[in-house]
């Protein structure tokens, strides 16, 4: 555990250090900015059209504000996972954790938990521009919170997909546009469930990674979703390490 | 006195697709000594060490870690393993201090004796002065340094390191070599060069690996005493060439002019005590009288370049 912990360490400190993060963090937020106020103006502009006061800020921020997050991650996330294993292979530096006496799980998992902390530091922005209409309207907390988890759990869905995309490849690049191209196909497996005559369409909708995200959007915490993301992550953190044992044969 | 073995591989054994990289390869290792490993490029010297280092696993045949398998006991087993391959692996972006720290937590060093640890392993290593510089500006010695810290840093009882001289200077290399004569006095470590005096200077057993295969491997003492085809002599007057072939194991004698002989001796027969009292006897002149001993070079190209010329013939 303390070497996961370790590997998790120098790995979210190793983030940090490169320009790359404080320039996706940078960008994420401007551009989530300018989506919030303009949701806000339009909010603002069409108080008192509903008759019932049905729709509220807090379904502004929840709703359409991270629903549009999610696209953004999804261009941001490979960024940020294609350093973590096909770096390391580019400058020869993997030697290092594969000739110390730590298991290839607790390699995987401390690059993946540091991974995690960078996912934490999104989901703090994104939760504290909600925070700044505290003050001045009554939010539903719960809501927020619900959109936040969500948040959170995509993104580490994405991210143990980008972890494993990296380990196949030594060039960062190369693992960026796969781990893109890999997400997008698995968000857009709910296309199929369009079609009538594709078999099993309910369960390509299942699969995708978009429709759990809805109902946590929508404020509905549904433990299956949660599942969902964790199998999900589970499940390429899982292919990581076997590509990884892989390579010593 | 038997000491402690600390790393033995048994017929070490490892394919790419067809091609055998490393072929049955036997090695031992004791406590306290130094072993060189040579031999031409792409003779599986980094193969061997990648097996010994339980970064690459072998086809066949087994490792053995002071006594742990690296296959059955990997974490135990990679305890007491420094490693330092040929590319040092080193983050850039962290200084020494922190990437050092990094390796000794990797190794299990508790929280408390890491600062001190991270201190002796520069101190050996001559980075006092970069402690807190960013690894990605030092020059290549100095990460070649920080990798050699890096594989020293737990102390562990095997330490392999692949070319650790390449990339420095003269007289970095002086202070390195001198670094790993002082750690073979308490640790067991294999180095692999392709600079034969270096192996000769530092080690104190030389193994040269051709095609996979061990194909020497005998102490260092026995490279300078090794038992000697031929002796050279000079001689003042030498009357007839002939009457040194009379002596006991003397083979043939070829005159090379101006006094100067090569007396080739039989099998393991060392005739320089008869010769230079035969000298004395008959009033030769005795001038010079020494054996030719084959140094490291001669027969690593011999037992290399006899294998190439044997695998063209066929």
């Amino acid at each position: 555990m303390s070497n996961i912990l370790n590997i998790a360490r120098t790995e979210l400190k190793r983030i940090f250090l490169s320009p790359l993060a404080w320039a996706v963090l940078a960008v994420v937020q401007f551009i989530m900015g300018f989506v919030f106020i303009n949701l806000l103006v339009d909010y603002a502009n069409n108080a008192g059209m509903q008759p019932d006061d049905s729709i509220g800020v807090s379904d502004y921020v929840a709703g359409s504000l991270y629903g549009f997050a999610t696209i953004l991650l999804l261009l941001v996330m490979p960024l940020m996972t294609m350093r973590l294993f096909a770096e390391e292979r580019k400058g020869n530096t993997l030697v290092l954790l594969t000739s110390a006496p730590v298991s290839i799980t607790e390699v995987v998992l401390g690059k993946f938990l540091g991974l995690l902390g960078f996912v934490l530091a999104v989901v703090l922005l994104m939760a504290a521009m909600p925070l700044a209409l505290h003050w001045s309207t009554n939010l539903d907390w719960g809501r927020v919170a619900a959109g936040l988890l969500g948040l959170f759990l995509m993104m580490m869905a994405f991210g143990a997909a980008g972890l494993f995309v990296s380990s196949l490849t030594r060039e960062p690049t190369i693992a960026a546009v796969g781990s893109f191209g890999l997400l997008l196909v698995v968000w857009l497996l709910n296309i199929l469930a369009y079609n009538d005559s594709i078999p099993f369409r309910e369960v390509f909708n299942y699969l995708s990674l978009i429709g759990h995200y809805d109902s946590l959007r929508r404020g509905i915490f549904n433990s299956a979703d949660i599942v969902y993301y964790l199998l999900f992550s589970g499940l390429f953190l899982w292919l990581t390490v076997q590509r990884l044992d892989m390579e010593r044969n | 006195m038997e000491s402690e073995v600390l790393i033995e591989a048994r017929a070490l054994t490892r394919r790419y697709g067809p091609t055998l990289a490393v072929d049955g390869l036997h090695l031992t290792l004791r406590k306290g000594e130094i072993l060189g490993l040579l031999g031409p490029n792409g003779a599986g010297k980094s193969t061997t060490m990648k097996m010994l280092t339980g970064n690459l696993a072998p086809s066949a045949g087994e490792v053995l870690i002071g006594g742990k398998s690296l296959r059955e006991d990997a974490k135990a087993a990679k305890r007491a393993l420094g490693y330092l391959p040929e590319q040092p692996p080193v983050y850039g972006e962290l200084t020494v201090d922190e990437y050092l720290d990094y390796c000794a937590s990797l190794h299990g060093i508790a929280r408390k004796s890491r600062p001190e640890a991270v201190a002796s392993a520069k101190r050996d290593c001559g980075l006092a002065d970069v402690s807190r510089r960013l690894i990605g500006n030092l020059s290549k010695g100095y990460q070649q340094r920080v990798g050699l810290a890096q594989a020293i840093i737990h102390r562990p009882p095997v330490i392999i390191l692949d070319e650790p001289t390449v990339g420095l200077d003269p007289i970095q290399i002086r202070e390195i070599r001198a670094l790993i004569a002082a750690l073979g006095r308490n640790h067991s470590v294999i180095l692999s060069s392709h600079i034969l005096p270096e192996i000769q200077a530092v080690c104190s057993r030389v193994m040269i690996i051709n095609r996979g295969r061990a194909v020497y491997n005998e102490p260092v003492t026995a490279v300078k005493s090794a038992a000697f085809g031929a002796i050279a002599a000079v001689f003042r007057q030498l009357p007839d060439a002939r009457t040194l072939e009379t002596l006991a194991g003397v083979r043939r004698v070829l005159a090379l002019g101006e006094g100067r002989y090569r007396i080739e001796v039989d099998g393991s027969a060392d005739p320089r005590e008869a010769i230079a009292g035969a000298a004395v006897e008959g009033g030769w002149g005795l001038l010079e009288l020494r054996a030719e001993a084959q140094t490291l070079e001669e027969i690593f190209v011999e037992l290399t370049s006899r294998d190439a010329a044997l695998a063209e013939a066929a």
